[in-house]
């Protein structure tokens, strides 16, 4: 490869002669930004669309704005029964429950899987193994109608009480992943020490785990924003609607007209998303890297 | 290792000789046991005996045997939505994963700016499967929608692509081929692992690009495209949050991107019709038991192990 480069090098600078080798890369690189930008070409306009004028959406394919109308997002913020504020405020709600849920239900239970010996050890994590496969369908039934018994439906409770019981075990996996590699002559010169089982779980192994939280919480954030079909199922009253059963209802109430103001709350929807993947983008890429969770 | 790759090692690992602390591990597990029986394993049951009954959530679950079953064996919209599934799944899910490799491969060649890109591919993956895409999808895709009107540009006139029932699915299949990102990291971090020493010595003796990717490249990725291959697949059945906004909740026009989720959810919680919901959802879990068997099976024949 080396010896390529510097023999193109030598012999385009030599006779100037532009030679494939030489200008493969500059190829590849406009490829790869030309598909990048097909890509997200559509999310870019979207962004652009919603800062226009309500029609123009079905006008103009292009993504120069000449003047800036954030009219859509006033006229959106409000144009469901309630303002969008609540809605995000809802979604927020289920968010943090579910990150807390998943932190500490999982991190329990990998620790575990992870580090201590007890009988049935591994007919319990072939189950956890196991459980991250089954379709949410095959459970969604029964659920609904013991969550409806409890009273429950159009409350945040079937959305976060799961989180607080493991029922995530990708992230029990990922965490087990973690802590192996964490060396267990730590444990032991804590346990030498005098260190229970609870106080090297709190005061090593967690300490030390905190990238796999930070992927974990991160995760748990994306999918639970994102997160519709179990939302739709339990949230059905407008007050409680989240911002994905909210876009939705968006969705059956709109006419031509107010499709800029459904972009705007679209766009508004994504935001959250975004940021999280600015921020976690290096524990995400190796948390699917690792475990291969999608 | 992956999920997968731990499950198939269970059997061969020895016990550690360490002095057994059941009690602090069961107290561990407490919340993840609690979760498994009441939340997963409890509602499995339970599901399953519904599968066997009539049941509206009103009145008492009433016994009927097998009747639901023989009801999904007559019924064409169930027909109709396995094939829109199956259609759907063998569609997208090859098409995703050949994009995804490929660029892996790309990527992985020391292009500068790798992670740049690899984030830029990655991001619709995180994207993709939340109401706004969908709610966007719908927009491009339509009649007016953005699709058409870059045609119109350079003079095609297109049709409404959600509304045409032959193309539809169609528009479902390019949104899942569009979070190919995440695959993609995967396939990246399966590359990392390769030797570069295997490709210095095909180079050694004379083997071009293509003659390493497929000498080299492929087989020792296959464990990672099997990987893949089976994930993808079980989420593809499971798909429903793209289809349902797209076509607005009906799975329209005509059925068309009726997918087996949101006919399930249409029978359960359209028409609380819950016993019957029921006995779908564990046709599903079958379907989905049988092709990730069929998978491993398979894999036998192609997947190799570099052991």
């Amino acid at each position: 490869m080396t010896t390529e480069t510097l023999r193109t090098t030598v012999t385009a600078g030599r006779t100037g002669v532009i030679t494939w080798a030489r200008i493969r890369p500059l190829v590849i690189h406009v490829l790869l930004a030309g598909s990048a930008l097909v890509m997200l070409y559509p999310v870019i306009w979207m962004v652009v669309s919603s800062l226009r004028p309500g029609n123009e959406i079905f006008r103009d394919p292009g993504i120069l704005v000449k003047d800036l109308r954030i009219e859509n997002y006033r006229v959106g913020w409000h144009a469901l029964t309630e303002p969008f504020t609540r809605y995000l405020l809802n979604s927020a709600v289920v968010v943090l429950g579910s990150i807390i849920g998943n932190l500490v239900s999982c991190s329990m239970a990998a620790y575990a899987f992870a580090r201590l010996e007890f009988r049935g050890k591994k007919f319990w994590f072939a189950i956890m193994l196991l459980s991250i496969m089954l379709p949410i369908h095959v459970v969604i039934v029964p659920q609904y109608i013991l969550f409806s018994n409890l009273g429950w439906i159009n409350t945040v409770l079937p959305l976060i009480v799961p989180k607080l019981l493991a029922t995530d075990a990708f992230f029990v996996f990922l965490m087990v992943q973690f802590i192996r590699g964490i060396p267990r002559e730590l444990d032991e010169a804590a346990r030498i020490d005098g260190c229970g089982k609870a106080s090297i779980f709190l005061r090593i192994i967690l300490p030390l785990m905190v990238p796999a939280l930070a992927t974990t919480t991160i995760f748990t954030f994306i999918w639970t924003w994102n997160d519709f079909f179990s939302q739709l199922i339990y949230l059905t009253d407008p007050h409680m609607y989240t911002v994905p059963v909210a876009l939705r209802s968006f969705v059956d109430a709109t006419s031509e007209s107010s499709w800029g103001s459904m972009f705007a709350m679209s766009v508004v929807s994504l935001v959250p998303v975004f940021l999280a993947f600015l921020v976690g983008q290096r524990f995400l890429i190796k948390g699917i890297a690792t475990t291969g969770i999608k | 290792m992956s999920a997968l790759g731990e499950l198939g090692s269970l059997r061969g690992k020895k016990p550690v000789g360490q002095k057994k602390d059941n009690l602090a591990g069961y107290l561990f597990l407490a919340p993840w046991l609690l979760g498994l029986f009441l939340i997963t394993i409890g509602p499995m049951v339970a599901s399953l005996y519904l599968s066997f009954t009539d049941y509206n959530l009103i009145q008492a679950p009433k016994w009927i045997g097998l009747e639901n079953f023989s009801r999904m064996l007559s019924d064409e919209r169930l027909h109709n939505s396995l094939r829109v599934t199956f259609t759907y799944v063998f569609v997208s899910v090859p098409l995703q994963l050949t994009i995804a490799l490929l660029l892996a491969v790309v990527l992985d060649r020391g292009v500068r700016g790798m992670a740049f890109y690899r984030s830029v591919f990655y991001l619709p993956s995180l994207l993709g499967s939340s109401v706004a895409i969908a709610i966007l999808w719908r927009q491009v895709f339509g009649t007016t929608g953005l699709l058409n009107q870059v045609l119109d540009v350079i003079g095609i006139h297109g049709k409404g692509w959600i509304s045409d029932p032959s193309t539809a699915l169609g528009t479902l299949v390019v949104l899942n081929v569009w979070t190919f990102g995440s695959p993609m990291v995967i396939f990246l971090a399966g590359l990392r692992q390769i030797p570069t020493m295997y490709y210095e010595a095909a180079s050694v003796d004379g083997a071009g690009v293509l003659r390493r990717f497929v000498s080299i490249t492929l087989p020792l990725l296959t464990p990672i495209i099997f990987f893949n291959l089976v994930l993808q697949i079980i989420h593809a059945f499971q798909s429903f949050t793209q289809a349902f906004v797209v076509s607005g909740g009906s799975g329209g026009p005509s059925d068309s991107t009726m997918f087996f989720t949101l006919y399930l959810y249409d029978r359960g919680f359209g028409n609380f019709d819950m016993g019957y919901a029921s006995a779908m959802a564990w046709f599903l879990l079958v379907i989905i038991g049988v092709f990730t068997a069929a998978n491993f099976f398979a894999s036998k024949y192609w997947v190799f192990y570099d052991d």
